[in-house]
């Protein structure tokens, strides 16, 4: 009763769960016409239909403000829980304990990720959760009418709010000291970058940090402004191409590739991520290359994207803590509750 | 001399971080394994080491064993309290030093033993040098035991549980007692009545303290998710589920059912607890009235999403640095309303050790069946404190999972259902778990704003539909919560609403006042919010029912009052709070100073033999109409008796 018939004209095509790409989508978008969020609904929609990934196999989160309306317009057969401003780490964190072997996908924003969810932000780095963490980045709070957000830029001129005099938090550089072990910036402006990113990320084993720049076009669009359409444009500097390529493909390298321009990243999962055309051979396995070059960027006033840095050796929280294979929610009591010889043991330890 | 047997307090005044707790320990148990019922409290400050610090043993062959406000024997080891201990010392009692504190001694009206703890120590080449303070512990318990009669063998008993068996440390902590009897037999004559005798009242009953009991119950109740931040005084609690899951849920295979998560925060800890409910793991978290601040609004949505969830307030005093290790009932009303606009919680009120332990694993089928977070308020003097109680008993029901659809259920519903329906007409719908892999089964969670089928909408009339549903569900909550508990009194004339930790207390007050002042008294004790219809006739059985509790304000009383607004002008209260466990003494003269005689025959009678008794309550109750009627013009002046002055005064 739930099979989406193909609109007219178009071919019916079905990936290898056997779902067309409307089975991914979500209720229709109540966000500004030419929102960056919508953008990226859209490749999160493209990707997870191109990786055959089952929506019943996924959970998705939130927390408050434009970003986090988003999850309504993508996976509708998809577990969804908007949560509270800058809370959205704690509820995935906990909700991801249930089914180890679903993903989590997570879509905040910078007002609710590097202020009011500075701290929850950090710490689900550290616990190297098992889901994407996307940051819809657009240096202003939209649903409260267009009051600077953390990430907004010094000197930065709003409507109503004057010039910021603070110095902007860089979500990258954040992850990265905070140990996440995937981050990638990206912009919304460049959809096949994100769609390939996002693939990478929903592969990665661990925490996946996704900051893309989505530029809010009621509120902070202006041509000189960090977080537009014309200054990402203008001033993207990707690291590198990035294609990802599902486990069991062949990977078909371009045989003109000279060596030190192709790199490949093996992922948990079998797949591949190949970096190609590489900026100076740059290894996004080395944490220190990473900050260096975003403290690069920064100096130069450029937007850095592409993969900064993954680490594929460390353990992700619920591989820490060595869980059953049945997942902890389909568990009953003959699994959950003690045996009744167990009280007496329990009522002899005590005094 | 009369002997006073089995019926008194021992008070010990220490230094914070010396050691002493092993051997207050010790002396609370010995006296348990004698058979005689005991209560032990810890008076502490917060401070890690170096501030005064007491710990208060009350010993009652007839099992009244709330804390006793004056203290009989006295033992002092701190040089920083000796003063207030020396002066705290009632008429006729015992005061017990280390003599190496040279403080003036005035009083002549009790009966004083210097005891020679250091030199004791240093004599006893066994001691190591760093271990003497320690072990100098041990030498007040062995005074004590030998000038009260205190069974060695029970005090072998304890010290081999406390140390868990290892050799060494028994014997150290054993010879140092001995060495103190011996040298108290020796040296001390018998000044003071107290005397231990051995009996048989606490046969069948364990020593355990709430927050290890609320551990072990919730993992009977098969608590699969935990997270937490420590606070005093429910850090305990956490550890306790870190302690005993490994054991009690071990399997073959090594791996694991469950995760206990200490998260950055409270508010990530009642998060995490959220996700992990929503997802339909059995989720708790444990905190105090600071840490319920920080989760309050987690809480609020939690009730608006339907996430079960349990949520531990071992209640303390606070905010910031206010009294944090001093016991409260502090948290009631802001538990029952947390969350914004109009919430209501499930709250659970457990009395005493064992209902920590049985609320334990019932607090997840209330919350799991109601679809909504469970506070289970527990507080620091049961929490934290040391109590005698029954066996822990195997959960007598099966675990309630509440109204879960899987994909079979989906599938002969045709997908057809919807998470915030009122399918049965009880107020609590049906919901999903995710990783359910029928296409009809998800869903999307929110606040408030949604409609039946879990639909984004802002929509007034299907926001009134879900308001009042949800107030269907907090009602109809009461059949699932524990009931009441009702101690019988056919004679009595006035009732006794009270919860939490009071009980024991409150049975003492219950007899002085039938003894004393000739007042028959009936107790319930309420063990949830919402009530159910036992509360109601209770109250409608008397003219006069007065709510105790541990706080200010009267927050059990307040929320009565919104209850049953019909039954405002019997419901009295007595509310007081000073950060020591309950107490018999303020519960007497805080009803007697609102009791108000009735006009009735059969109540006149009472008045009457009142007023015979000759105590010195007359002329503080009213005793006509005439009066009560006058009273009531000026009900700021209609207590005579303040117990909060003179339980102050008597303290100091």
């Amino acid at each position: 009763m739930n099979q989406t018939l193909p609109m007219a004209g178009t071919a019916a095509n079905i990936n290898t769960a056997g779902l067309t790409k409307n089975d991914y989508r979500g209720a229709p978008s109540t966000l500004c016409q030419g929102c960056g969020h919508n953008s990226i609904s859209n490749q999160i929609v493209t990707a997870l239909y191109e990786m055959n990934t089952v929506p019943e196999n996924v959970m998705k989160f939130s927390g408050i403000g434009c970003s986090s309306k988003s999850p309504t317009y993508f996976l509708n057969r998809t577990f969804g829980f908007n949560s509270l401003h800058g809370r959205m780490p704690s509820i995935a964190t906990g909700a991801l304990f249930a089914n180890v072997q679903m993903k989590g996908i997570g879509v905040s924003g910078d007002g609710d990720t590097a202020s009011i969810g500075m701290g929850q932000f950090k710490h689900v780095m550290r616990r190297n959760v098992n889901m994407v963490y996307i940051v819809e980045n657009n240096g202003v709070y939209g649903l409260t009418k267009g009051q600077f957000s953390a990430t907004a830029e010094k000197g930065l001129q709003l409507k109503k709010q004057g010039e910021n005099p603070y110095m902007p938090v860089d979500i990258c550089m954040e992850a990265l000291v905070s140990n996440a072990t995937f981050i990638a910036r990206s912009f919304a402006g460049n959809p096949k970058q994100v769609k390939e990113l996002l693939k990478a990320a929903l592969s990665h084993d661990g925490i996946a940090v996704l900051d893309i720049i989505s530029p809010c076009v009621t509120f902070n669009n202006q041509e000189n402004a960090y977080h537009s359409y014309a200054w990402g444009k203008d001033h993207e500097e990707p690291l590198h191409e990035i294609s990802y390529i599902a486990p069991r493909n062949e990977i078909m390298l371009e045989r003109e590739m000279m060596d030190g321009e192709i790199r490949e990243v093996a992922m948990h999962d079998g797949s591949t991520v190949i970096l190609k055309n590489l900026e100076k051979g740059y290894d996004p396995t080395d944490r220190y290359e990473a900050l260096r070059v975003m403290e690069e960027a920064q100096r130069n006033n450029w937007l850095v994207t592409g993969l900064l840095y993954v680490n594929t050796t460390k353990p992700s929280l619920t591989g820490i803590y060595d869980l059953v294979d049945t997942p902890l929610n389909r568990l009953t009591e003959t699994d959950l509750r003690p045996e009744r010889a167990m009280i007496d043991k329990i009522n002899a330890l005590m005094f | 001399m009369n002997k006073k047997v089995n019926d008194f307090s021992i008070t010990v005044g220490t230094k914070n971080g010396s050691g002493s707790s092993t051997a207050n320990n010790t002396i609370l148990r010995s006296v348990f394994k004698m058979g005689i019922p005991v209560s032990g409290k810890n008076l502490f400050p917060s401070n890690i080491q170096g501030l005064p610090t007491w710990y208060t043993i009350r010993v009652n062959k007839d099992g009244f064993i709330g804390r006793q406000e004056s203290n009989d024997i006295v033992i002092a080891m701190n040089p920083d309290s000796f003063a207030r201990d020396l002066a705290s010392v009632a008429p006729g009692g015992a005061f017990f030093y280390s003599d190496d504190i040279k403080q003036p001694i005035t009083r002549t009206d009790i009966a004083i033993y210097p005891m020679p703890i250091k030199t004791i120590v240093r004599n006893d080449p066994n001691v190591p040098t760093d271990f003497r303070d320690l072990v100098g512990n041990m030498v007040y318990v062995g005074v004590l035991a030998q000038m009260i009669g205190m069974d060695l063998e029970k005090v072998l008993a304890a010290l081999t549980f406390h140390f868990k068996g290892k050799q060494k440390p028994i014997d150290m902590n054993f010879n140092a007692l001995k060495a103190g009897a011996e040298w108290a037999k020796e040296n001390l004559e018998k000044k003071d009545p107290f005397h231990l005798e051995a009996m048989d009242k606490t046969d069948g009953f364990i020593m355990a303290d709430g927050n290890t009991a609320a551990a072990i119950g919730s993992i009977f109740g098969g608590v699969q998710f935990v997270g937490w931040y420590p606070i005093t005084p429910a850090s305990s609690l956490a550890e306790g589920l870190n302690d005993y899951l490994p054991m009690l849920r071990k399997r073959e295979d090594g791996k694991h059912t469950y995760a206990v998560v200490q998260a950055e925060d409270e508010l990530a800890a009642l998060g995490m607890a959220i996700g992990a409910g929503w997802a339909g793991l059995r989720s708790m978290t444990s905190t105090s009235g600071p840490g319920l601040s920080l989760m309050t609004e987690f809480a609020g949505l939690a009730y608006y999403a339907e996430v079960p969830v349990v949520i531990w307030d071992v209640q303390r005093i606070g905010p910031s640095t206010g009294l944090p290790t001093r016991t409260s009932q502090g948290d009631l009303t802001f538990t029952h309303f947390i969350g914004h606009g109009d919430s209501h919680s499930v709250t659970l009120l457990p009395g005493d050790v064992y209902e920590c332990f049985e609320f334990g694993w019932k607090a997840f089928d209330v919350a799991e069946h109601v679809q909504t977070p469970v506070f289970v308020l527990s507080d620091l003097d049961m929490g934290m404190n040391q109590w005698m109680s029954k066996p822990f008993q195997y959960p007598e029901t099966p675990m309630d999972r509440g109204k879960i659809l899987t994909e079979q259920d989906l599938e002969e519903l045709k997908g057809n259902w919807g998470r915030y329906l009122d399918k049965d007409n009880d107020g609590i719908p049906y919901r999903t778990l995710p990783g359910n892999k029928h296409p009809m089964s998800a869903y999307f969670t929110r606040g408030t704003g949604h409609d039946e089928y879990a639909k984004y909408t802002e929509d007034s009339d299907a926001y009134l539909k879900n308001m009042d549903r949800l107030k269907k569900k907090y009602y109809n909550a009461a059949n699932y919560v524990p009931a009441p508990v009702l101690h019988k009194n056919k004679k009595a004339t006035i009732g006794i609403l009270a919860y939490g930790s009071t009980e024991n207390a409150i049975f003492e007050a219950q007899h002085q006042l039938a003894g004393e002042y000739g007042i028959e008294t009936e107790l319930m004790r309420l063990r949830a919010i919402p009530f159910n219809n036992d509360v109601t006739k209770f109250i409608e059985k008397y003219d006069q029912v007065f709510v105790v509790e541990m706080n200010r304000d009267g927050q059990m009383y307040q929320i009565l009052l919104t209850e049953y607004p019909q039954f405002a002008g019997k419901l009295k209260s007595v509310a007081y709070q000073d950060g020591l466990p309950a107490a018999a003494k303020w519960i007497r003269e805080g009803i007697l100073a609102k009791y108000e005689t009735v006009v009735s025959d059969q109540k006149s009678v009472i008045s009457e033999r009142r007023k015979s008794s000759g105590k010195k309550t007359d002329g503080k109750a009213k005793a006509t109409s005439a009066s009560k009627k006058e009273a009531a013009k000026k009900p700021a002046k209609k207590s005579a008796v303040k117990p909060q002055t003179s339980a102050k005064s008597k303290k100091k």
